[in-house]
């Protein structure tokens, strides 16, 4: 017994899905193995590393605690979804960029989770401080970067969403 | 660690929800999901069913109901977080939610989870004890309210059937003018407080102590009321002494002991936390004074 | 052999890039979520596996009944002892490093069979068409255990026959090393001041944010045996497959996928990986096992416990005469891999000191927990605490400023190279290449106003606050041999191959070597791509570990992508009918200097060298624009640094916050300084964890009471101050490239930086720390200890 199968409907970065699910399956492995849009880790399952952090209907959530048919018609965003569409597929959303520019990842394992919940951030806040920058990234752990380079790029992509806004 | 199999349930109504408990046995509800997950996750639960009542609108609001603020058990904290009427009416809540947690449990945990999980060094249970909240409890046999003192019973445990849903939360606010302040110590931001302090204050035009409420939360199974330091201070004013009397009284208190965390040492912190907050809390209701 | 070799004459080739802040390579990937991590990689039709662990410390295995699980819906096998142990040579693991001191039967098994260790020790595997599933069944699996007594301390350990930690060990210490030199006698003779100090320190575990996994997959057609594994040493994984599973190596072919960081936890053979690769073979289906994070803190490798005795003599004027004394180290149930770690600390304590004489005993202990190989810092970080602390003994007891007196005995510039007089596991006797201590010194002291910071505490003090400064050295060797390898190729189409038998864990390796190679070949840096850790690609190579791919690879890809360019040089020469110097390499060709439209592109050359039957190549040039290089190194590089941090402590309660810290580093030369920065971060924020935070606890019966991110504490973005890293270079000149190391260093000294900033704070509390970490119950303890007296 698998707990029962649901089918369920999401969208996903804009993209419609009808699937079915077990109940009790996770909706970070839904994305991750049902979906194949493996840019959301896993790293701990228990709520606390925010690896594996998505966007539910506009606001961070963590995947792994949340069930794959609690997701049924919601709209979710994942770091696939991040960088424009544009025409050679290059550009990349400002958050990537200023993360590259600033060395603001090492194993990249808990980096999309942190851009997802800046993305909150820098939609919610146009200019943040650096404490309210802080204070996002600690809801994410990562061993690598001792965060000083994320918080740099979170601040210049702030500077640089605000410039292109005007 | 994934989670064991249940049957899962989602029903768009209270009546539904409630003949699912009702009906079954050893269910749990999935409110926001921040505790119970890992829980579910860590395979330190196995419930045969899970009701999801995330999709009942009903149980989700805030609203002001003949002087008291009425919030509904499955309300985000997030949106108590932004609500402009819990910042103005509650200030305390308005301060305390920002310490549970991270923006992203914020989003889907909600106060009722919160209250019916009563971890002893949870924020909100604290909160509603200290503004002793009525709490609003369903089942198919009907409803009742229970005070937030008769509904935290011990360890993580209340008074709860198991037939029944917590659907509200009522608080009757302090006067316009009141001082208040939640201050904790944490090791990180967002953990659980290992001590937290709430005090709500009403002084009179001679800074005297009208009506006081001290809270600690994390020292004991349940939030814990200092009644009878609150009954010492009114009529007094703040000073010092009378605060480091208050102070003291921690030393005594029957507080929860393991290896980890000492009782001596939650007493002390909260004899450091308490006349912190009551200073914070004074400083609000000053400010205010001309209101009165 | 120093680094001006770098081949061109001319000079005016493109811009030097290394040196410089180059971008990543690696991520542009990563950032659009498209790096594949062991568990992104999927194969049609894998099964996976769970295992069943210990809930003991210590039992035996009266019986293990799985015939329940292996009817659970999904399972298509489950394995236990004697089901594995059918599938390979050995049951046991081979030791990590060849030691002939250490006893025999000391390794783990890849299935338990008898007797249980450690409370996750693996008994059972479950294979199943999803983790679910096979969760489902491990619950379904009866093991019938009979408890026995458990050694949770190695101190008790040492000093108490019995209970062993193991049945079949004859004693719990499996190793005791001595290590002396100079006239001990004489330094703690009547003369001299004598103190002594008895610490403890602890330093939890490596915690990357993607745990371990391994992935499998056997070949019917080629019999050949695909694994890819997050791993840090894919050439000795392929070898511990090869061997265990009775195949030829050459048929064994292990990739590394990306990794989530390794910190030292990636850095060993486990019982998991072999024992899903023998399940492939079996089943002839591919298997993948992901590590959730419990099991990590049940069973990946720790750093956990050291107890040191040590005495320090000293003349009135502070300088050391000698150090000796005694350290007991937490081994854990088994020896995986060997005792580098506690080597690594009983032999790098002087640190950047001079001392003249040294005695120290170590004791390699044995527990019922987890096994303990090197957690990033390796033994170091522990070293640097005591050392410092008794520094900062002397300094109080001979009322000597405590940076003058660390000044009066640091090795100086001039005496480089410095015999330190202790052999390195190798071996081979210790000699710091370079390094400047004293104006490191300088520097971190002008940094966190050290002058100034006596009046800040005072004025703190008058209003009820509580501010302290820390102050510490550290040495770190670097660049551990005996080799690495590396190909560079360039493609007809012109792209530039890098493989190399090093390892990426997030440390930027591919931009690092990319910035190498490109210098030589006037190539931009995104025309090169950079494998490594595929065991097809380079048959020889020893992975990320010891701060050692800067110097190792990074020596082997500028050695390889020299030859190639000295290659393309002799044929652009032939084809052009130029001399030499009259040829530049930038933009991918072979140019005339000043002229740049007469040239050749690479891609032409390796086309022209790929070869065509019947023609001639070029006289004296060898088939193919490649070389390959196995740069072999036996000396050690010593990276140095001196930390300052100012910390305030809440006495009411024992709350440390880190107001200000300084990181002053010395790794030579720099290939990246953003990477090379970025390092030091991520070292300085887990140094932090082991100072204030992080503690792998057991209860009284080996039950780890720490098994979830709740519980076991990594330090968020709110915790840490902005870290001021400063670099001071003294190029090394044991390596073409004068690098040194730098994974580690940032690590080191962070620990003895902190606790001396506590106990500066609590001053008028007469507090002595003798301990790391600190929570702030004993901050307060201590606090209360010190009131007493």
């Amino acid at each position: 017994m698998n707990g029962g199968e649901k089918m369920i409907s999401v969208t996903v970065n804009g993209q419609a899905f009808t699937r079915p699910v077990s109940s009790r399956r996770l909706l970070a492995d839904f994305l991750r193995h049902d979906l194949a849009l493996t840019g959301t880790h896993l790293g701990c399952e228990h709520g606390v590393c925010g690896a594996c952090t998505v966007l539910v209907d506009g606001v961070s959530a963590r995947s792994c605690l949340m069930l794959a048919v609690q997701a049924n018609g919601c709209k979710i965003n994942t770091v696939e979804g991040l960088a424009p569409d544009s025409g050679d597929g290059e550009a990349m959303h400002p958050l990537q960029e200023a993360f590259w520019s600033r060395h603001g990842l090492q194993c990249g394992f808990c980096t999309a989770g942190i851009l997802m919940s800046l993305v909150e951030l820098l939609r919610d806040v146009e200019a943040p401080t650096e404490e309210q920058v802080r204070l996002v990234l600690s809801g994410h752990l990562c061993r690598c970067t001792g965060y000083q380079n994320i918080v740099a790029a979170a601040l210049e992509a702030a500077r640089s969403m605000s410039a292109q806004a005007r | 660690m994934k989670p064991p199999p249940f049957h899962y349930h989602a029903p768009h109504t209270l009546q539904d929800a409630l003949a699912i408990v009702g009906e079954h046995d050893n269910t749990r509800l999935l409110a926001g999901g921040q505790s119970l997950m890992p829980m579910l996750n860590m395979r330190l639960l196995s419930p045969d069913h899970l009701v999801d009542i995330n999709r009942i609108p009903e149980l989700a609001g805030i609203r002001e109901d003949r002087g008291g603020i009425v919030i509904g058990a499955m309300t985000r904290q997030r949106d108590i977080e932004f609500s402009p009427l819990i910042r103005e009416r509650l200030p305390l809540l308005a301060e305390a939610i920002t310490l549970v947690g991270h923006r992203q449990t914020r989003n889907r945990g909600t106060i009722g989870g919160s209250i019916c999980h009563l971890d002893p060094s949870a924020e909100q249970p604290a909160v509603a004890m200290a503004m002793d909240a009525t709490l609003t409890v369903a089942s198919q046999r009907g409803v009742r309210e229970i005070a937030m003192r008769d509904f935290a019973l011990g360890l993580m445990t209340t008074a709860l059937d198991d037939n029944e849903i917590l659907t509200s939360i009522r608080i009757e606010p302090w006067r316009s003018g009141h001082g208040w302040a939640f201050i904790e110590y944490a090791r990180r931001h967002g953990d659980f407080a290992i001590v937290s302090v709430a005090v709500l204050l009403e002084l009179d035009a001679a800074a005297k102590v009208v009506r006081v409420a001290l809270t600690l939360g994390g020292v004991c199974p349940v939030p814990l009321r200092l009644r009878e330091a609150e009954k010492q201070l009114l009529g007094s004013a703040l000073t010092s002494a009378n605060v480091a009397k208050v102070a003291e009284q921690c030393a005594g208190i029957d507080a929860l002991d393991d290896p980890q965390v000492p009782r001596w040492y939650r007493r002390r912190v909260a004899a450091t936390l308490l006349p912190r907050a009551i200073a914070i809390a004074a400083e609000r209701a000053r400010a205010r004074d001309g209101d009165s | 052999m120093m680094a001006d070799d770098q081949g061109a004459a001319d000079g005016k080739h493109s811009p030097r890039i290394v040196g410089t802040k180059a971008k990543r390579i690696e991520d542009r990937a990563l950032l659009r979520g498209r790096g594949k991590f062991l568990d992104d990689i999927h194969i049609d039709g894998v099964l996976h596996a769970a295992f069943l662990r210990s809930q003991h410390a210590h039992a035996r295995l009266r019986a293990v009944e799985v015939s329940a699980a292996r009817k659970a819906p999904g399972v298509v096998a489950v394995f236990d002892a004697q089901a594995m142990r059918a599938e390979l040579t050995d049951l046991r693991m081979p030791l990590g490093f060849p030691s002939s001191t250490l006893p025999a039967n000391i390794t783990p098994f890849v299935l338990s069979e008898r007797e249980v260790c450690f409370v996750g020790e693996a008994v059972a595997m479950v294979v199943a068409t999803d983790r679910y599933l096979a969760e489902d069944a491990v619950g379904l699996i009866q093991v019938d255990y009979d408890p026995l007594p458990a050694v949770t301390d190695c101190k008790s350990a040492f000093e108490n026959s019995e209970p062993r930690a193991r049945s079949d060990s004859p004693s719990n210490v499996i190793e005791r090393v001595e290590l002396a030199y100079g006239d001990i006698a004489a330094a703690f003779g009547p003369a001299n001041r004598q103190f002594k100090e008895s610490l403890f320190i602890h330093r939890g575990m490596a915690h990357p944010i993607e745990g371990r996994g391994v992935l499998a997959r056997f070949d019917d057609t080629s019999s050949e045996l695909t694994v890819w594994s997050s791993t840090q040493m894919s050439h000795e994984l392929r070898q511990v497959l090869a061997d265990l599973l009775g195949m030829e190596p050459d048929r064994v072919r292990v990739i590394a996928p990306d990794v989530g960081g390794g910190f030292g936890a990636k850095y060993l053979v486990y019982p998991e990986e072999i024992a899903v690769a023998a399940a492939t073979r079996h089943l002839r289906r591919p298997v993948k096992w992901v590590e959730d994070r419990m099991e990590h803190f049940l069973s990946a490798i720790q750093d956990r416990d050291q107890y040191w005795d040590v005495e320090i003599a000293a003349d009135n004027n502070g300088k050391i005469q000698g150090i000796r004394g005694r350290m007991i180290h937490d081994q854990g149930a088994y020896t995986p891999q060997g005792i580098n770690l506690p080597y690594n600390s009983v032999s790098s304590l002087t640190g950047p000191y001079i001392v003249p004489a040294y005695q120290m005993s170590l004791f390699v202990c044995q527990t019922n927990k987890p096994a303990v190989i090197p957690v990033r810092g390796a033994g170091y970080p522990q070293a640097a605490f005591v050392m410092e602390r008794l520094m900062d003994r002397i300094a109080r007891e001979l009322q000597i400023d405590r940076v003058e007196v660390r000044n009066r005995n640091l090795i100086p510039k001039e005496k480089m190279p410095y015999n330190k007089q202790l052999k390195s596991r190798a071996g081979v006797i210790a000699v710091i290449d370079s390094g400047d201590y004293a104006a490191c010194s300088r520097k971190a002291v002008d940094a966190i106003d050290y002058a100034g910071f006596p009046s800040r505490q005072d004025q703190a003090r008058a209003t009820g606050r509580y501010l302290g400064l820390g102050f510490a050295h550290a040495v770190k060797p670097t660049g551990r041999g005996p080799f690495e390898s590396a190909v560079v190729r360039v493609t007809p189409a012109g792209r530039v191959v890098i493989y190399t038998g090093a390892m990426a864990m997030g440390q930027g390796l591919a931009t690092a070597l990319a910035q190498l190679c490109a210098d030589q070949l006037g190539v931009p840096l995104e025309s090169i791509d950079v494998s490594a850790g595929d065991t097809s690609r380079v048959s020889l190579g020893l992975g990320g570990f010891a701060s050692r791919q800067a110097i190792l690879a990074g020596s082997a890809v500028h050695l390889a992508s020299l030859e190639v360019r000295q290659k393309a040089i002799k044929v652009a020469q032939h084809v052009l009918e130029v001399a030499e110097q009259d040829l530049v390499l930038q933009n991918g060709r072979v140019e005339v200097l000043g002229v740049p439209s007469h040239g050749i592109s690479l891609a032409s050359i390796a086309r022209k060298l790929k070869g065509s039957p019947g023609y001639a190549l070029p006289p004296g040039v060898k088939p193919g624009l490649e070389a390959t290089s196995l740069f072999q190194f036996d000396a050690q590089a010593f990276a140095n640094a001196t930390h300052a941090c100012e910390v305030e402590v809440d006495i009411g309660t024992g709350d440390v916050r880190i107001l200000r810290y300084i990181g002053v580093h010395d790794s030579g030369r720099l290939i990246n300084p953003m990477i090379a920065e970025g390092q030091i971060h991520g070292g300085i924020v887990h140094g932090i964890g082991n100072s204030l935070y992080e503690k792998m606890r057991f209860d009284e019966i080996g039950q780890p009471i720490t098994t979830t991110f709740a519980d076991y504490l990594l330090p968020t973005a709110t915790e840490i101050p902005n870290l001021e890293v400063l670099f001071h270079e003294s190029p090394s000149p044991t390596n073409p490239l004068g690098v040194k190391g730098i994974g580690e260093t940032g690590t080191i000294p962070v620990i003895a930086c902190v606790i001396s900033a506590v106990e500066n704070a609590l001053g008028p509390f007469n507090v002595r720390i003798r301990e790391a970490p600190l929570s702030p119950i004993r901050i307060l303890e201590m606090i209360d200890e010190g009131r007493a007296q």
